[in-house]
């Protein structure tokens, strides 16, 4: 309990830091957002109403603590592009990106867990060398070319799904996941293919100890032993090394976003950075920054959990 | 560098890594047509004994681009590397040796860097500097910097504490002769390891950030900055961004396979 607590202070300091830093990384970059949203309109008088409105006059420190305060209570300023609340802006966006975030971290374990066992299982025979092959290949393809793949051959040529046909989840959460499948797939397979490789050297490391031997002596088969005695233990920095992946799959949406004209945060992200609408920029980054902190946390938490050895150290 | 050769993957990687490396490099002086040259009454034809690659919406031969393309992300790939290198090995270097509340300190924001997803750091980064060949360039190598001084930290803590380096220390050397010229040599072997798989990163990076529009700007050629034109003639011109990728594909996957066989991750 006291490791919990202790995390979850360093969480929480983390989370103001990284608030602190995304805050300071857009002040740097000179924007005046008032000649972009005045427009025609624009006169010297409009423009020092319109920063005293934003709040931009205040000085630096009471600018943070506003926008802290607003990102807590889920307002966290007004759009430069769009003259409207970063709230509105990024109304649904977030459900997308998420869907998609997790519904690919889901097949990245549906992949790797068996494909780290089998390569561990069959050690040594043909299997496991073709296996290995295809494993490496698939580490080194960037998801948004797979993207390209998939939406070449499944959507032009066996029109499985309609490119760029995003499917809302108000036409039914069925249908929307089916549109996320192959954006989903494309972030999965290198990720799985290195959770796989992971696995597998961590399986193989566990073989060689002492309780293998002894399992072995005692008349277990080597699939007894792997499902008995060394999956427990392999499965440990696999564990964290999940927890800390959803990170990469929000990071990869980002990019596959892009590539099937899914609108979610990514895509949103990309062009408020090209609108230098930084609000929403801002906004978004800090958001995928807390998503990397807290699964960190967690995978901590989880470790400990599983593997006391981590609470006595 | 013999013993690394006995190696499966390092064989590969370095078969791989060696083809594109020629091609590229003829690529500097010579390729089958103008990367540029458009024509008009070859426009997206498939591939043929004329136009290996076949060509693309403005009739300009694919093969060609995708030569120079690859030379350019190379170019970047180790402009990236190189400052993470020399940059990461002086702050790692430094920080192994000497430790104390620094090191403790820097080896934190390292950490705390490394934990997140780089594309989206690289992002932050652009939206700071803005786009551009030397931007992505500056972006993914400050980006680079914790991971090789993280690398060299612990390489140099492990070896200040050798016999070798204790005699260097009765010898007279200086702190920082000790540093560069006895204690360097011997963490080449970690070094290139992580240098091929800065490469990997950086390519990859690179492409992405191309990609998306966020790296490098036309005219300059990048593989990534193609993917995304080929994207649009998709199905008129599929090779377009097989081949691109396949190219892609390639540089990773021959980095990938050396930094493994040289006991890399």
């Amino acid at each position: 309990m006291a490791y919990v607590i202790k995390k979850t202070g360093v969480l929480i300091i983390s989370l103001v830091l990284i608030s602190l830093l995304a805050f300071l990384a857009f002040q740097i970059i000179p924007a005046d957002p008032t000649t972009k949203i005045l427009g025609t309109d624009y006169t010297p008088e409009k423009a020092e109403a319109l920063r005293e409105q934003l709040g931009l006059n205040d000085p630096l420190p009471a600018r943070y603590l506003n926008w802290l305060k607003g990102l807590i209570s889920g307002d966290p300023g007004i759009s430069y592009s769009y003259f409207m609340p970063v709230k509105e802006v990024m109304q649904g966006k977030i459900q997308v990106t998420a869907a998609l975030s997790l519904f690919s971290w889901v097949l990245v374990m549906l992949f790797s867990i068996p494909m780290g066992i089998i390569l561990a299982r069959f050690q040594g025979g043909h299997l496991e060398r073709t296996g290995i092959v295809l494993n490496q290949v698939f580490m080194a393809v960037p998801p948004f070319f797979l993207g390209m793949l998939f939406t070449y051959l499944f959507g032009l040529v066996l029109q499985w799904f309609t490119p760029g046909g995003y499917v809302p989840f108000s036409a039914g959460f069925g249908k929307a996941m089916g549109y996320l499948f192959f954006p989903a797939l494309a972030i999965a397979i290198p990720k799985a293919a290195k959770t796989a490789k992971l696995l597998r050297s961590s399986i193989l490391n566990e073989m060689n100890k002492d309780y293998v031997r002894t399992a072995y002596s005692r008349g277990n088969s080597r699939w007894a032993v792997l499902r008995d005695h060394v999956l427990r233990n392999a499965m440990l920095p696999v564990i964290t090394y999940l927890a800390m992946s959803l990170a990469d799959t929000v990071a990869g949406s980002i990019i596959v976003e892009q590539v099937f004209a899914l609108p979610g945060l990514g895509r949103l992200l990309l062009s408020s950075i090209g609108n230098r609408d930084f609000p929403v920029a801002q906004c978004i980054v800090v958001i995928i920054a807390f998503i990397v902190i807290f699964m960190n946390y967690l995978a901590d938490i989880v470790t400990q959990y599983v593997d006391p050895r981590v609470r006595l150290n | 560098m013999k013993h690394y050769l006995k190696d499966k993957n390092f064989k590969a990687g370095l078969i791989i890594t060696g083809l594109m490396v020629l091609v590229i490099l003829i690529g500097l002086f010579w390729t089958p047509y103008d990367p540029n040259a458009m024509s008009g009454s070859e426009k997206l034809q498939g591939p043929s004994a004329a136009h290996w690659f076949g060509t693309d919406n403005f009739g300009r031969d694919i093969f060609s681009r995708v030569v120079q393309g690859a030379g350019a992300t190379f170019l970047i790939a180790a402009a990236t590397v190189a400052i993470g290198l020399v940059v990461g090995l002086i702050i790692g270097g430094l920080t192994g040796y000497y430790g104390g509340l620094l090191d403790e300190i820097l080896m934190r924001i390292a950490d705390s860097i490394l934990a997140f997803p780089s594309i989206l750091l690289a992002l932050v980064m652009i939206a700071i500097l803005g786009k551009g060949k030397y931007n992505i360039i500056l972006a993914l190598g400050l980006l680079f910097i914790p991971s090789f001084a993280r690398i060299v930290r612990t390489e140099v803590a492990k070896q200040k504490n050798t016999d070798y380096v204790r005699n260097a220390k009765l010898m007279g050397a200086g702190d920082m002769r000790i540093l560069f010229i006895h204690i360097m040599p011997n963490i080449i072997p970690v070094l290139l390891s992580s240098v091929a798989i800065g490469f990997n990163n950086a390519v990859l990076s690179e492409a992405s950030m191309s990609y998306l529009g966020m790296g490098v700007q036309p005219p300059d050629p990048s593989l990534g900055r193609m993917l995304s034109e080929a994207q649009g003639y998709l199905f008129q011109a599929p090779w377009y961004a097989i081949f691109t990728g396949v190219a892609i594909i390639l540089l990773i996957l021959g980095f990938g396979l050396l930094s493994e066989g040289m006991g890399g991750e």
